[in-house]
């Protein structure tokens, strides 16, 4: 069981009430080319602060969705061969399938933040705004008990918990 | 240097959340946000210019995108006038419908590819700068200063290297290139286009092929029509030179359209052949997966081996969108807070600052005056000495060029020194650029005489060789052609 000094209720409190301690950063996973995909390794700060299947699965079902968006198949080969009929002039009127299921991973972010990270004391940032690099996770502290201050640029483990 | 950037980077520092704000503070927020709030695409750390409030990007120099466009309208427009009566008359209606929809569809295209975004990567945060050199440093083993970071993927059983880097701070993606005349690391980067004024990368690959497909086929189709028109006109015995007597525009378009054919035909096989393979012209030409150096693993990691599949993923794929988030606001909680924590910062760490880190916080600083009517609150608390928060001379204006708010940070000691005598420079430059962005017409006239001598024998060459195009963009734009050539090849990795 994972101890958790703070309880904060939603993502509201956590910002409020709580100081940025550490981030981690998930970098992309390229074994598969340039398609989007998330490193699924657990980094060891979240050791203590998350259960590893939790994260293990955001992290899975992110990278579903990131696959879906990418996908080749008979939608988006109709999608594309339509706009090059118009010269690409529905692109300035309809939302493509990639923003839609971006607008999707958006809200499974929120929700996930929500209902399993804030209560934990972390924030997942979505990755579009980072330019796809990384998935970003804060790390956030209860003010009282904030440890280290100048190193916490150091790294894992050594911050005060 | 090296250790001190990464020392500097605090992320506790930069990103601590809005710390309890005076009320006074938070209503004079509320007041400006409205006159103040900034569009990310103002900010935009690359040499890209914005139109229409962000929704249009080119590149910084528009290259011969003027001269492109008026040969096409020039030469089309003469065909619609000179010889589709003629043609209209003696053929059928067909020829000028058919000119019709090809020109719109050019001209379309063109404008696709020089206004969209090819693919701009942001650059990364101070937090992800400071976590991958963190990496870095773990893992090298080198006591010297290290050569250009590397890091290896394996990408379908292959070995690919992914190089980092430095003006954007993270390790390149694959197939991503860094453009030196955009100064964008830019996605599946293809080429920097002049000809389009504009990087082709992912975003806007398809477009540009469009483009270049269909001017093929204008080109072709207004030649042959002329030619048509012309033989038609010489016909019983009358004469070639007759008949251009008659029809003198034909002669032009025929002059144009021979020389750009040529061109524009090998330029389109070109691109053919590298959509057919999944290649992009920056791969092409460096060979990275033709086998000359020497490894034995060679092969294109990312071709699907099949020619349908390949033309399809290119052309037909989903369309990625924007990363760079050009008309989002610039979040004005987060400069305010790292303000306030930038003294904290100050107080925190040494003088010698010597990073972007530093640089990002004071510009964000200068760019967002409320806080500065707030920041002698804070400072009054520690210092004796402090300003009326009333008087008019300690507001920030970022017109204004003299440095009245460097004054109370500069009384509060020696410390802030070294972090306020840039904040009044930075807005007056800011001011200017974003006066360059909406007033700058494009430069390239001067030079459009120039580059029509250009010889276009090898058009794929030709699109990266181009030199700048006016020299009064600065001294950076002002070195030989040769030398920005071999400057944008070497970065081009």
């Amino acid at each position: 069981e994972i101890s958790a000094p703070w309880t904060f209720h939603n993502l509201q409190e956590l910002r409020h009430s709580a100081s940025l301690a550490n981030k981690v950063f998930l970098q992309r996973d390229y074994s598969d080319g340039t398609t989007c995909r998330f490193q699924t390794k657990f980094p060891s700060e979240l050791e203590s602060r998350i259960e590893r299947p939790l994260f293990e699965d955001t992290v899975k079902r992110l990278n579903i969705y990131y696959a879906e968006a990418e996908k080749m198949g008979g939608q988006s080969y109709l999608e594309g061969c339509l706009a090059c009929a118009t010269a690409y002039l529905i692109f300035l009127c309809m939302e493509t399938r990639y923003e839609k299921v971006l607008k999707k991973i958006g809200r499974y972010i929120q929700e996930q933040n929500e209902k399993i990270y804030a209560p934990r004391g972390l924030l997942i940032t979505d990755p579009i705004e980072r330019g796809m690099r990384v998935i970003e996770i804060s790390i956030y502290e209860d003010r009282g008990s904030s440890g280290s201050c100048s190193g916490s640029s150091s790294t894992s483990g050594s911050s005060a918990r | 240097m090296k250790h001190c950037e990464y020392q500097q980077i605090d992320p506790q520092a930069l990103s601590t959340p809005t710390p309890t704000l005076p009320p006074q503070h938070a209503v004079v927020q509320e007041e400006k946000k409205g006159e103040t709030a900034r569009r990310k695409w103002e900010d935009f750390p690359g040499k890209n210019r914005f139109y229409c409030d962000g929704r249009i990007i080119v590149a910084q120099q528009s290259g011969v995108l003027p001269l492109t466009l008026g040969l096409i309208l020039v030469t089309t427009v003469l065909f619609f006038v000179f010889d589709c009566p003629f043609l209209l008359k003696h053929l059928t209606v067909f020829i000028p419908a058919i000119g019709g929809v090809l020109f719109v569809f050019v001209v379309i295209s063109l404008l696709q590819t020089s206004f969209t975004d090819p693919g701009i990567l942001p650059r990364a945060t101070p937090d992800e700068a400071a976590d991958i050199e963190k990496q870095i440093d773990n893992s090298g083993s080198s006591t010297y200063r290290p050569p250009p970071r590397t890091k290896e993927v394996m990408i379908n059983q292959q070995v690919v290297k992914l190089k980092y880097c430095f003006t954007c701070k993270m390790f390149r993606p694959p197939r991503t290139s860094h453009c030196s005349l955009c100064d964008n690391c830019v996605e599946r980067f293809d080429h920097h286009c002049p000809w389009v004024g504009n990087c082709v990368g992912k975003r806007n690959y398809r477009f540009f092929y469009t483009f270049i497909v269909s001017l093929s086929f204008l080109t072709v189709f207004i030649f042959g029509c002329v030619a048509t028109h012309l033989a038609l006109r010489a016909q019983g015995g009358r004469g070639l030179m007759f008949a251009l007597q008659e029809s003198p525009a034909s002669a032009v378009e025929l002059v144009i359209c021979f020389f750009s054919v040529w061109s524009i035909l090998g330029l389109s096989g070109f691109h053919t052949y590298l959509v057919a393979s999944n290649l992009t012209t920056n791969e092409d030409i460096k060979g990275s997966w033709s086998g000359k150096s020497g490894t034995e693993d060679t092969g294109n990691p990312y071709s699907y081996n099949n020619i349908i599949t390949n033309c399809c993923s290119v052309l037909c794929g989903p369309m990625p969108p924007s990363l760079i988030d050009r008309r989002g606001f610039m979040p004005v909680e987060e400069s305010s807070q790292t303000v306030a924590t930038e003294i904290e910062l100050a107080a925190k760490n040494e003088i010698n600052v010597c990073t972007q880190g530093t640089k990002d916080l004071l510009e964000s600083a200068s760019r967002s005056p409320c806080p500065q009517t707030g920041k002698p609150q804070t400072v009054s608390t520690s210092c004796p000495d402090s300003i009326d928060p009333a008087d008019p001379a300690v507001t920030f204006n970022p017109d204004v060029t003299p440095d009245p708010v460097a004054v109370p940070s500069l009384k509060c000691g020696g410390r802030h020194h070294s972090h306020t005598t840039s904040p009044p420079d930075e807005p007056r430059q800011l001011h200017h650029h974003h006066h360059h962005n909406r007033h700058h017409k494009t430069r390239s006239a001067r030079s459009s005489s120039k580059r029509a001598a250009l010889h276009i024998s090898n058009p794929a060459y030709n699109v990266s060789l181009s030199p700048p195009t006016s020299p009064g963009l600065g001294p950076s734009h002002g070195t030989g052609a040769e030398e920005h050539v071999r400057d944008s090849f070497a970065t081009l990795h």
